[in-house]
């Protein structure tokens, strides 16, 4: 998918949206609202490179008087412009206690991908961490 | 560890070399420093969930703000407390 990125009128670039919606949303809920802004991501020139949803976890403090979060985590590839309206759209939304969208270098796009195979994260395309651990007990 | 007929001396003859402390990014090649990983995060924070300092952590500039970016993050998100007692 990088390499269509030259053949785009409007440049893409890489993003990752996490956000954590209330624990009080039903199964069918959840997946509507992941569903909503997948659709709002790919109706304006974006696409969705991975999704994750991470289910219920606990927060690491309190929000909103709530102990638990559901988590989504999603990948995508869109123009610019389309953050800003992500983000007016999830501030309107009730359901979301917590949002995030973070633009990824080609390091991360790399480290996603490597994340999701279930390759072990302390490896690296240079060198295998126990290589180094070794070397340092030599 | 000693040997039998060795020379016994009161105190350590080890002189105190400290292990030089190193930058564990550049040194393993991590590129990318991810926010989502908690775990590994918390290599960086004391108890209290501070961050540490390069002083203590031996991070190279570049990744000390990395980690520090990626630390404030994964706090946003409730993936890290901003303060706590006994993380570990």
């Amino acid at each position: 998918m990088a390499t269509a990125n030259t053949t785009q009128d409007q440049k893409l670039q890489s993003y990752e949206l996490m956000i954590i919606f209330t624990p009080v949303l039903a199964e069918e809920e959840y997946k509507n609202a992941q569903q909503k802004y997948t659709n709002l991501i790919t109706s304006n020139g974006g696409s969705i490179v991975a999704s994750e949803p991470m289910g219920l976890r606990n927060l690491a403090y309190p929000i909103a008087k709530k102990t638990t979060g559901l988590y989504w985590l999603t990948e995508f590839q869109a123009p610019t412009s389309v953050n800003h309206m992500l983000e007016i759209q999830m501030g309107r939304d009730e359901s979301i206690m917590r949002q995030m969208i973070t633009r990824l270098d080609k390091y991360a796009v790399a480290y996603n991908d490597r994340r999701r195979k279930g390759i072990k994260l302390e490896h690296t395309p240079k060198r295998a961490a126990e290589e180094v651990e070794a070397e340092d007990n030599a | 560890m000693a040997k039998q007929n060795d020379i016994k001396y009161l105190s350590s003859t080890r002189v105190d070399r400290r292990k030089k402390k190193y930058c564990r990014f550049k040194k393993l090649g991590i590129q990318y420093v991810d926010y989502k990983d908690a775990e590994f995060l918390k290599k960086f924070l004391n108890e209290q969930g501070k961050m540490l300092p390069r002083r203590l952590s031996g991070n190279s500039l570049k990744f000390q703000r990395k980690v520090a970016q990626a630390i404030k993050k994964a706090r946003q998100m409730a993936l890290l407390p901003y303060v706590t007692d006994l993380m570990k």
